[in-house]
Formats: C-alpha cells, structure tokens, sequence
C-alpha cells in the first residue's frame, strides 16, 4: 500500500508540476481582455489578444500586427490558426480576442446577410452601420486578397474565358471548388449578379488550386494572393460585375480592448500594406518555406515599424 | 513543384523555442498537458466508478454500453461540440480525452478487480481484512497488471488523440500537421509525428516501470 | 433534437452526390477496404508469431509504437508526398490505425491457448499448421474477434478525418458544418458514424455467435 501511494504521490506531483509549466490554468475559461478605459490614456493597458484564421496568409497578418504592437510595448499574445471566421468572430466579438486581420468586403457579408455593398466605400460604411457597438474596424490597407473563380490555361484557351461573365454561359457542365464555406457563401450571389450556376460545389478546400489543375474541378477559389496561381500557370477570370466586393485587409478590434497606441500602430501598419508586398510575403512562406513570424519581422524592419 | 525535401533540419532548429506560440517546445509543452489531464482525471474518475460497477453489478452493464458509444463517436465531434461550451481552450480537448479515457479505464478497473482470484480474496478476509483495508491491501494491489494495461492504452490514445484538435486550433504538435499541410511543406509534419511517437513511446515505458515498481511479486515472471 | 430533425428531415441531404447515402456508401468504402487490407496483414502475421513465438517481443513493441502514430499527421503526410484526389493515400493512415488491435489480440489468443491443448493437439499426431489451424485458432477466435471488432470501430470512427484532405464520407457532414457552423450538419453525421460503428459492433457479436465453437465459448 505504501508504495502505492509512492507511485501515486509522485504522479499527482509531476501532473501539478506539468500542468504548473503550462503557465496558465489548463481549465481557464478564455482569457478576455480586461476593458481598459479606452480612448484617454495608454498607461497600462491590458493585454492584447490577436487572433488569426487557420491560414498562412492570416497567420502572417496577425503576426505583423502582434510585433508591430510589441515593438511599441504592448503585451500581446498571439492565437493563430483558430479556424474560419463562423468561428472567429464570436470570440472577437465576447472580447476572447482583442484583434483580427479581417478582409471587409467578407466581414460586411458576414455580419450583413442582404448587404449588396460592392464598391471599397459602400463596403466601409456598410461595416462602420452594420457592427455591433463592442467592434469597429481601423484604417483598412491597401492590400487586398480577393477570392476568385480560376481556371487552368488551357480551360480559359478553349471556352475563350477572361472574365467571370464569360463563365456564366459555360458554367453548368462546369463542376466548382472552394473551401466548405464556399458554397453557402456564394451560390446566390453569383447567380444574382451573373446568372452563374455550376452543375455541382465540391468542397475542395486548401488542395484547390491542385484539383484545378488536376482536372478534379474545372474552376475553383483560389484567393489572389496564392503563389500557386503563378506557380501553376492559372488563370483567376476577371469580377467585372463585382461580385466579391473588394477585400481590403483591415483590423477588427473589441473596442474594450485596445487604445489609441494599439490603432495608431495598426493603422501605421495597414498604411504601407499593399497588394503586391502581400503576394510577395506570401511566396516566401509558402514557395521557400520562411517562417511567418520571421516574414513579418523582416517587412516590419524594413518599413521601419519595428 | 520543386524537390522539397522530407525534412529541413535548419527549420527544426528555428523553430525549436522562437518564443512565440507557435514554438515547437510551446506546442510540445501544450500537448503533454492536453494528453496528461485526461488520463489523470480518468482514473481518478474510474477508479471510484469501477469499484461502483464491481460491488452493484447492475451497474456494469448500462456503463460499459455509455462507454462503447463514446469510444465509437470520432474526437473531431466531442471536440466541436464542447467548442461551444469552453471556447477556445484547452478544455475543448481536455474533458473529451477525459471521456475517452474512462471508456478504457473503466472496463480496466472493473476486470482488474474481477481478476483477483477467488482464494486470494478469500484468504484476506479469512485473516480478518475489513473491505476497505483488503481493497487498498489485496485487491487493487493484485488488479494493477490489468489497470495499467488500460492505463497505457489510454495514454497512448490520449498523445495520439490530442492531435486531431489542430483542427479547433488546439492540437499542440497536431498543429504542425496544419501548417505543413497549408503550405505543402513536410517538416513540420514529420517533426509532429516523430516527437507525438517518442513521447507516447516515453509515456509507455514509464508505465511499464510502474508497473514493475508496483508488483514486486512479479518479478520473477518475465512480464510481457 | 432539433439539428436531429433539421438535418435528417431535410430531404436535400437524401439525394445527390452530397447525400447521405453517398457519403454512407463513400465512408463504407475506405473503411472496409482499410480494414481488409489490414486484417489480410495482422492476422496471419499474429498467428505465426503466436504459433511460433518468435519475434513476439519486436513485434509487440512495433504495434505498440503503431499505436501511437496520430492519424491525421500520417494523412496529410501520405497525401502530401502521393498527390491529391485518389483515395489511396488516405487508406495507409487508417490501415496502420487497424493493424494494432489486430495483430496484438491475434498474438495474444493464439498464444494464451492453454498448453495442455497444444500438447494433446501434438500428441495426437497433428503436425504444426495442422496444431495452428485446427486447435490454436478455434480456441483462439474470441480473441482473434475482438481484435478485429476493436480494429473496426476504430476505422469507422477515424475514417471521417479523411473529409479535412478534401474527400467523401461521412466526415464531410462533420467538417464542413463546423466550417460553416451548421451544427444540423455535425451533430448528424456523428450520429451517422456513431451508428455505423454500433452497426460494425453488433455484426461482430453476431459473428462471434456464430463463429466460436460453443465447446470454446463455454470456457470463457
């Protein structure tokens, strides 16, 4: 009995001193920042949490912000990869995330189901209506990374395809990929504003852009900062009737828990975002397999907000 | 596409402890406590319930039915569906390891004390052990073989089952498996594979030791 | 109870190719076509490491190591090197799950046949495969069951990850209703795996009925 209650002993300490390691309480609800008074004053503030969706490109862009916001002694801690925005927004939203690099023209859809914004503008004030008073959007950037219907070369040679409208008259024997969430997201917006409908939505997900090429779909969503579209010589068909809006990346932030050091950093940041950097960025992480942390630095060094 | 190779050993070495949390050492760290809990919770749980199913018969047969249910739900389930009750947490991860490791311990405990012979049991209570007494002094002690079969089972499991969560963001080396897969990039995935063996490799002999520290009187048989 | 309703009384989830008889019918497929291969693999092998004792321990180890391979890292990586689109790649992650169970409970039957049974069996005259089949593995097929019963499930089960590489079963419900957050979708599916597992079980208790000599079964 008594070694036993050795063994156990032993166990029951290693199990606290390792849970002890994990720093915090392993059954800890989320850590929501505590409001701190915003607007006047940035003494102290609380704790910053940047959030990212479960993809490089958002992996990066929380990683930009989040140094950004350390270089200017913020206390920041990182959640990357959470998973897609259906699932990201409640925790920005319940303030479990203070921040999120966002895309605006799919926020607005997100929050505002009818919203038929298109145009950068409409679709910025459309935000600043239609977000709950706990959230606001900053400044947005440049850079935008759009989704797209995207073709291999010789699909677009043979159907004459440049643009989305051209789609629309093949489009029926056409069958499409795209995330999960692509399906839901865009079937009635594409036949609103094309008259577009595929003969079937396969949920292809990250290996789109190789089923496109592989002949699994014959179109599907690859977002335009993907280096896999120049890699495989495709073709992303032209939004000339504007049906995904445009998608700025912008920051969304719990109002509660960010100052103004927090924006004014954020906004210094979207200020030298632009499309063509992003793309470049997101070549070295997916092309050379830099990490996203150390792409991040790099830029932020050398725009000097760092 | 380029040749890539299988493993970049410079990345390894970047990524070991770059202080941000995606670290492998902080990802390594989160699914030790993730695979641990679990296991720990479950016997401290099975342990008092097994005894349960052992003295009220009754009992074993809609257990061991709730429990085979359990084990048959895939962990990307129990994982989503307890997202919307503790959030973004380890919790999500935890407390349905925790399920699955009673679906183990469970069964464990129950045959480990119905393996205890009949004689054996009968001798301790003809040298006048009260229950308790011959429960801690005799028959747990004569279960543990079987309760620590389990109980590697279940550890096992747990290690390997963590990793599912990387697709709640909660995998700790499961999420290397995410990031490789995004970026077609092999490292990552292989790291997450090679340290998750190693550890449920390490977790396994540790017990084996118990095992061995537990029952001395087993020595001179070779044990399996 | 209401995603219950919502999701099996929308008639749109029974028809088509992202219907749940497809799906049903998708997940069936690689999971019996992993748990084949993997029972074709384990069983012969743990009766001959059961039968003739050798290599018991390297091979104990392995399978418990085997145990250990988280799934999903093994898919993505077999995906990864094999390209995407067939299904292949996504049967050697759960084949490897399969093999364990298996091989560890064949070995194990096998070899916990009583010794006096194994030395009447040669005292009768019958020579070593004759012992194998005809004495070890009946007295050894409850065992030999149960590894298979156990090796089933757990493909049922695992089989629904083979949706995150972008094919079919019911896995598709599960992640793509947590993409979209219509819980209809995943508290559906994980009904229908669960009940494909429970299905799976009960096929083999009814085998195991039927397949273990009573003289056998009245020892346990």
């Amino acid at each position: 009995m008594r070694r036993i209650f050795g063994v156990a002993a032993v166990a029951l300490t290693a199990a606290l001193t390792l849970s002890g390691c994990g720093g915090s309480d392993p059954l800890s609800t989320t850590a929501s920042a505590a409001p701190s008074a915003s607007g006047s004053g940035d003494a102290a503030a609380a704790k910053v949490v940047v959030g990212s969706f479960n993809f490089p490109e958002s992996v990066l862009l929380a990683s930009i912000y989040a140094q950004a916001l350390q270089a200017k002694g913020v206390t920041v801690e990182e959640k990357p990869n959470i998973g897609s925005r259906e699932v990201v927004y409640d925790q920005v939203k319940s303030g479990g995330l203070t921040v999120l690099p966002e895309y605006a023209g799919s926020l607005l859809a997100f929050v505002d189901k009818s919203s038929t914004a298109r145009t950068k503008d409409e679709i910025l004030s459309g935000l600043k209506a239609k977000l709950p008073p706990e959230l606001e959007i900053l400044e947005p950037a440049a850079a935008e990374d759009n989704n797209s219907l995207t073709v291999t070369k010789a699909t677009a040679d043979k159907y004459k395809l440049t643009s989305i409208e051209d789609l629309a008259k093949v489009a029926k024997d056409f069958v499409v990929g795209g995330p999960p969430e692509f399906k839901q997201r865009q079937e009635e917006n594409f036949k609103t504003v094309y008259g577009l409908e595929f003969k079937q939505w396969k949920p292809t997900g990250d290996t789109t852009a190789d089923a496109i090429k592989s002949g699994t779909v014959q179109v599907g969503n690859v977002f335009t900062t993907d280096p896999k579209i120049v890699l495989n010589d495709l073709v992303p068909l032209q939004d000339n009737k504007n049906a995904f809006g445009s998608e700025n990346v912008t920051p969304l932030v719990y109002k509660a828990g960010v100052n103004d050091t927090v924006t004014s950093t954020l906004n210094a940041v979207s200020a030298k975002l632009d499309t063509e950097t992003l793309v470049g960025l997101m070549k070295r992480i997916a092309v050379d397999k830099d990490d996203p942390p150390v792409v991040a630095k790099d830029w932020l060094t050398q725009n000097g907000l760092l | 596409m380029n040749q890539e190779p299988l493993v970049r050993w410079d990345w390894i070495a970047r990524n070991w402890a770059n202080g941000g949390p995606t670290a492998i050492s902080a990802l390594l760290e989160n699914h030790v406590v993730m695979a641990f809990l679990p296991v720990l919770f479950g016997l401290v749980v099975a342990l008092p319930l097994g005894l349960a199913c052992v003295r009220w018969r009754w009992l074993y047969q809609p257990t061991a039915a709730l429990m085979n249910v359990t084990y048959s739900l895939p962990s990307l389930v129990l994982f989503s569906i307890f997202l919307s009750v503790t959030g973004l947490t380890r919790s999500t991860v935890v407390i349905p390891l925790t399920f699955f490791a009673l679906a183990v311990l469970i069964p464990a405990v129950v045959d480990g004390l119905a393996s205890v012979p009949d004689p054996v049991r009968q001798s301790a209570v003809a040298m006048g052990f009260r229950p308790v007494r011959r429960l801690l002094r005799v028959e747990l002690p004569v279960a543990v073989p079987v309760v620590l079969a389990g109980l590697r089972v279940a550890t096992v499991s747990s290690i390997s089952l963590v990793s599912v969560g990387a697709l709640i963001g909660q995998g700790g080396l499961g999420n290397l498996f995410i990031d490789g897969w995004q970026r077609q990039f092999y490292t990552p995935i292989v790291v997450g594979i090679v340290l998750i063996v190693l550890l449920a490799v390490l977790a396994d002999g540790l017990l084996v030791l118990a095992q061995r520290l537990l029952t001395p009187w087993s020595r001179a048989r070779r044990t399996a | 109870m209401n995603f219950l309703t919502d999701f099996f009384g929308d008639s749109s989830h029974w028809s088509g190719p992202d219907g749940i008889p497809v799906r049903l019918l998708e997940h069936l497929e690689f999971s019996a076509a992993a748990f084949v291969v993997a029972a074709l693999i384990a069983v012969p092998l743990g009766m001959l490491i059961g039968h003739t004792g050798r290599g018991a321990l390297l091979v104990v180890v392995a399978a418990n190591a085997a145990r250990a391979l988280p799934t999903l890292g093994l898919l993505v990586l077999v995906v990864l090197l094999a390209g995407v689109g067939t299904v292949l790649p996504v049967l050697i992650p759960l084949i490897v799950l399969a093999v364990p169970p298996i091989l560890v409970n064949t070995y194990e039957g096998v070899r916990g046949v009583d010794a006096d049974l194994r030395d009447a069996a040669y005292g009768m005259g019958l020579r070593g495969r004759q012992v194998l089949f005809q004495t070890l593995t009946p007295v050894a097929l409850p065992l030999i069951l149960l590894g298979l019963r156990l090796a089933a499930i757990q493909v049922v089960s695992t089989a629904t990850v083979a949706a995150f590489v972008g094919l079919g079963g019911l896995g598709r419900f599960i992640i793509d209703g947590l993409a979209t957050k219509t819980y209809a979708d995943v508290i559906g599916g994980a009904v229908l795996v669960a009940a494909l597992a429970l299905a799976v079980q009960f096929a083999f208790l009814l085998l195991d009925r039927v397949a273990v000599s009573p003289g056998v079964r009245q020892v346990r």
